[in-house]
């Protein structure tokens, strides 16, 4: 049976779909079977965010359809290869998605792959309400920021009363807290929210901290999640995040002010990397 | 921090904005075509199937239909696996 995980946040714009390539690229590398799901029909994203945007043949509404069969939709990405994108459909409206189709589509995959994620829109309506309502596991993404904890909270009120574990009365979806877009200069000089506020707020387990970071925008650019980029502090972050998430004792990092540097750093562009 | 270690932070990745720019432009080109038209590939897919069909038993679980979509151009590559000579194909 795989472990189906959705990446939620109830705000827009926090980093999911980011997330959502990144850990499902890093759990295919660890040698997981990874299947990742956009659940934001009309707006899909993951596609650009997983650079096969060009390769895009059939959707999960598609699926759900009839109108092709669930191995056709899937895309098999060409860099890591135990790693499947199931993309959303860019042109039906958000109806098309229900509960049965989702059911079916995910008992499907589960016969073939470790993990599913589901990359969830932004909101608490139907489709995000369906990203959550199959989750063993939850990834509560949050930016160090009023509104985003606020809707974390939200969400993860959401998760405990409807999602289908509650619905069963079985044991709780396991929740995550990712930290994304922290940047520890501005936690230090007192302009954001720290670490430690937003654990004690939300009160659950902490998953990672990314770094705000220049090379989540390159890694979009180019349409590579960021994990695969070694050099980038956010994707070392990411990868540290997949080996916590797997049962490895990883301290957090970057949770300090990058040191100065020396003249020539500052000169050139020692930017966080 | 090695003296070396100078050199390399000074060595800045590519720009990639430029790239960016190539990817949406080719992605927005095809989306907005897709807005006026219904979406054919299921239809196409479904209708190649049943012609081949009419001269080779297939099986339509095996049809893999690939499409790479270009600024200038786009390919569309549809494989239908044949069953072998030993299978029940017609001649």
């Amino acid at each position: 049976m795989a472990e189906v995980i959705v990446v939620t946040s109830g705000k827009g714009g926090v980093g999911k779909t980011t997330t959502s390539a990144a850990f499902a690229t890093g759990l295919a590398q660890r040698n997981k079977k990874t299947v990742v799901i956009d659940f934001d029909v009309g707006l899909r994203n993951l596609d650009l965010i997983m650079g096969v945007e060009r390769r895009v043949v059939f959707d999960i509404v598609n699926v759900i359809q009839g109108e092709a069969r669930l191995n056709q939709a899937l895309i098999r990405d060409k860099r890591v290869d135990t790693l499947s994108i199931l993309p959303a459909s860019q042109t039906r409206d958000k109806d098309a998605l229900t509960k049965e189709g989702v059911q079916q589509i995910i008992e499907e995959l589960s016969k073939e792959f470790d993990y599913i994620l589901c990359d969830s829109p932004a909101g608490i309506e139907k489709g995000a309400l369906l990203a959550l309502y199959f989750a063993d596991q939850a990834i509560v993404v949050t930016n160090p920021e009023v509104s985003s904890v606020r809707d974390s909270d939200r969400i993860l009120g959401v998760l405990q009363s409807k999602s289908k574990r509650a619905e069963d009365k079985r044991e709780k979806v396991k929740e995550h807290l990712l930290v994304t877009r922290y940047d520890p200069g501005r936690v230090e000089r007192g302009e954001m929210l720290k670490l430690d506020d937003i654990q004690e707020i939300l009160a659950i387990p902490l998953l990672g901290v990314i770094p705000e970071s220049e090379s989540v925008l390159r890694a979009s650019n180019t349409g590579m999640p960021v994990i695969l980029d070694p050099e980038s502090t956010a994707g070392q972050a990411y990868k540290d995040t997949v080996g916590r998430f797997l049962g490895e004792n990883l301290p957090h990092r970057f949770l300090d002010p990058a040191k100065k540097g020396g003249l020539f750093k500052r000169l050139f562009g020692g930017r966080t990397a | 921090m090695s003296w070396l270690d100078l050199f390399r932070s000074t060595r800045k990745p590519p720009a990639s904005a430029g790239l960016a720019r190539e990817r949406l432009q080719i992605v927005l080109a095809h989306e907005r075509i897709g807005r006026t038209r219904e979406d054919f590939l299921p239809k196409l897919q479904a209708e190649l199937v049943a012609v081949v069909a009419r001269y080779v038993a297939i099986d339509p679980g095996r049809v893999v239909v690939n499409v790479d979509r270009g600024g200038d151009m786009s390919t569309l590559a549809i494989e239908i696996e044949l069953p072998g000579a030993g299978g029940p194909a017609r001649r």
